[in-house]
């Protein structure tokens, strides 16, 4: 048996956790494990600019792959500048392990230099988090924490390593567990089958039932058997910002996302509804507007690993607490096609056919077309869907530009929409694309930004340069920060406090170039599709294409605060109430 | 108002895990009270929550998924027993203080303290029986006390145990 240090033990039960890859940023309390990553060649540390870049690189890598991704960082300030990637997955529940270098543990709690208190810090922000007390618990923590990460609602975990637990001159027998024990952790038992029977009478009985997926149906792999259940009742099915690509937005069942600028369909039907099937979502202020008014006239059955999250917000008539994959085939075992309500079910879907066709996405798109010069950028995404033909990764920064992503690229495939959902967070997009990219290397990954958002992390063009990492980057150039500037407009009387650069944007062509990339410009509708296929043809080259976008479009439908969930802003002029 | 009984690790950040999860929730403790148990490696918690009952469902379901949270038990919902001791401080004299805890009933006092012209008591009874008593007393002579939080326990079968532990393979 080989004897590990603390920091060489660390590294290699990482490897036997079969963690390819690690993203992190060096520092004066992580350098005994920098020097254990030096000695071996399983695990490849990747070298980020910020730490808070090696979080997102991490989360989108454990996105796209469905693994747990895995980040390094040295105390004090290597330690707070991941806190905003951790808190990005928390809020998304993303299986993440994150290692932070500490101060020895003879200075903890001295204020020692760049000792900060990451127990303290990350706690409201990580589903656990270990301090090591001694370099012989490390394998067994490790090992705990990957379990603890993916198991159940997953999320991030913290692991903070005083430097004397990585001491290269402590030696000790080194072994994996196979297994851990835990009197205080445990993952939702099977669900009762009079639950199973109580959902499935429901599901049966239904005249206007609606599917609401959310990001939980892609954590749990149970795509399949939502599709399954679709089609058995020829249900009509919507998807949260976070479920895009659960159920396949070109599915004839399909009628768009939901909530704040869901589509007026799926609203629409949220709303009239009489039975609400919610699939691994958890009823976000985002997707139900006010929850007094909330589709009052529906049953509603809850699937979902968490119980927290079931009446949390909403009371349910059905509570189904557990894996999804595994409860949806059981459902699917139980329910018996011939007592579904058919007929119902299809005046049903005409019902939904005809709100898309009186405000659905593109109603008035066409008409604005057809008088404009300037780019739309709903028409930017349309034009990047027909040029990657609907297959790429997107991962997107948060404002307008993610709103426009997810109401225009059809996602077909779960794991290909990517962007921080829960807690908005600007800056996102680039990082998060490169860890997918690590994982794909082949596939087409795209980050649709904002100038506003893409600022936030655009030193990791320096990180694509060093790896080789061809993502393409589409700047959806509004001038302004295009969402806030949106409320200033509803909201505000149009005063809009802060949100202009003043002409002080960079040339993103030249800053791109700087960094050994492609730039592009377009300002032309007339170049848009050609150059957007230039782009992506571009296989080995990060291309950033700055496009010069309207900068007054509004993102529509918007749910109006407080109203039900039929109470809509479709367009500039025209509500629904 | 419920009153619930903890099991937790005593593992480093135990404790700020679940007082953190009140304050980040926004929920309101009453009183709190930990100590070590019989097992040095589980610490016991009894805390009072002023919630409604809704709130109080999401906090039992809050508090068994903070990872070291080994059981939690709804007191409230079961037959307990429960008691809280304080010490108070008084200026007044011995005499003066065995006629108060003559009076006190039905908490039960005791002198365990008389120095100067201070007299401390120690009392035990449910925390109404205490608060009823404390408010009782000469605000002028009344001069500091010191309360444990209420302390509680399940009746009859009603163990708060840690369950075995489970094996976990991944
Ligand atoms: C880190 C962070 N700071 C502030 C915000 C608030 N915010 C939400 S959208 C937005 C504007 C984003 O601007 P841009 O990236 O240009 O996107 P656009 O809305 O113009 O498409 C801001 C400031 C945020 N979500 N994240
Ligand atoms: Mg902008």
């Amino acid at each position: 048996m080989k004897k590990e240090s603390g920091g060489s033990a660390l590294i290699r039960a990482l490897a036997d956790e079969n963690v390819e890859l690690l993203f992190g940023y060096p520092g004066g309390a992580a350098l005994h494990i920098y020097d254990a990553i030096y000695q071996q060649d399983k695990v490849q540390h990747i070298l980020v600019r910020h730490e808070q870049a090696a979080v997102h690189a991490a989360d989108g890598y454990a996105r796209a792959t469905g693994k747990v991704g895995t980040v390094l960082v040295t105390s004090g300030p290597g330690a707070t500048n991941a806190i905003t990637g951790i808190a990005t997955a928390y809020m998304d529940s993303i299986p993440l392990v994150v290692i932070s270098g500490q101060v020895a543990s003879h200075l903890i709690g001295t204020d020692a230099f760049q000792e900060t208190d990451m127990m303290g810090i990350s706690r409201p922000i990580v589903k656990h988090s270990f301090l090591i007390q001694s370099p012989e618990e490390i394998p067994e923590v490790v090992k705990k924490a990957f379990i603890i990460a993916k198991t159940g609602k997953p999320g991030p975990v913290v692991i903070d390593v005083p430097k004397d637990m990585t001491d290269p001159n402590h030696l000790f027998d080194y072994q994996y567990p196979k297994d851990i024990k835990m009197r205080s952790y445990s993952v939702p038992s099977e669900v009762e089958e009079s639950n199973i029977d109580e959902a499935v009478s429901l599901l049966e009985k239904a005249k206007k039932p609606v599917l609401y997926a959310g990001g939980g149906i892609i954590q749990g792999n149970a795509s399949e058997e939502l599709k399954k259940l679709a089609k058995i009742m020829n249900a009509p099915v919507t998807n949260t910002l976070m479920g895009l690509g659960a159920f396949p937005a070109t599915h004839e069942n399909f009628i768009g996302m939901l909530g704040m600028h869901g589509t007026y369909e799926a609203n629409m039907a949220m709303h009239e509804a009489d039975l609400i099937f919610a699939l691994g979502s958890r009823f976000d202020d985002r997707t139900t507007n006010n929850p007094q008014k909330y589709s009052l006239n529906a049953k509603k059955i809850h699937l979902d690993c968490d119980y927290g999250s079931i009446e949390k917000i909403i009371n349910v008539d059905v509570s189904l607490n557990g894996d999804a994959k595994k409860i949806l085939k059981q459902i699917l075992n139980k329910i018996n096609t011939k007592n579904i309500d058919k007929a119902s079910i299809d005046i049903w879907n005409k019902e939904i056919l005809n709100w898309r066709e009186t405000h659905g996405l593109n109603h008035d798109l066409l008409d604005k077309k057809f008088h404009q010069k300037q780019i739309l950028p709903q028409q930017v995404i349309q034009s990047l869907y027909k040029s990657t033909n609907g297959k790429a990764f997107i991962t997107s920064d948060v404002g307008q530009h993610q709103m426009f992503a997810a109401q225009y690229y059809k996602f077909d495939e779960p794991r290909k929409w990517i962007n921080s959902g829960g807690l908005g967070t600007m800056g996102f997009g680039l990082p998060s694309a490169m860890g997918v990219k690590f994982a794909f290397p082949d596939e087409d990954v795209v980050c649709v930004t904002g100038e506003g958002s893409i600022q936030m992390c655009i030193q990791e063009l320096s990180t694509c340069m060093q790896y080789g990492l061809p993502v393409k980057i589409i700047n959806l150039n509004n001038r302004a920060l295009g969402m806030v500037k949106q409320w200033q407009d509803m909201q505000y009387g149009g005063r809009y406090s802060s949100i202009l650069y003043e002409d002080s944007l960079p040339d993103f062509v030249k800053l791109a170039e700087s960094y050994g990339h492609v730039g592009m410009k377009v300002e032309d509708i007339s170049e848009l599709e050609e150059r957007m296929d230039e782009c992506i043809s571009m296989k080995d080259k990060l291309v950033f294409m700055d496009v010069y976008v309207d900068p007054d479009e509004h993102v529509y439908p918007m749910l109006e605060a407080g109203g039900n969930m039929s109470e809509m802003r479709v367009s500039k002029t025209k509500k629904t109430f | 108002m419920s009153h619930i009984s903890i099991l937790m690790e005593n593992q480093p950040g135990a404790l700020s895990r679940v007082v953190g999860l009140f304050s980040q929730r926004g929920y309101n403790i009453d009183s709190l009270s930990v100590a070590p148990t019989n097992d040095s490696s589980l610490s016991r918690l009894t805390m009072v929550v002023k919630e409604e009952e809704s709130v109080i469902s999401q906090i039992l379901k809050q508090l068994n998924k903070v990872i070291d949270v080994v059981e939690v038990q709804n007191l409230s919902e079961i037959e307990s027993v429960s008691l809280e001791i304080a010490i108070v401080k008084l200026k007044i004299t011995e005499k003066e203080a065995k006629k108060i805890i003559e009076s006190a009933f039905p908490v039960v006092g005791e002198i365990i303290n008389h120095k100067d012209e201070f007299v401390m008591i120690k009392l035990i009874g449910s925390n109404h029986e205490v608060d009823d008593f404390l408010l009782s007393l000469n605000k002028q002579k009344f001069l500091e006390v010191t309360r444990s939080g209420l302390l509680g326990m399940g009746t009859g079968e009603n163990f708060l145990i840690s369950e075995s532990e489970t094996t976990i393979e991944y």
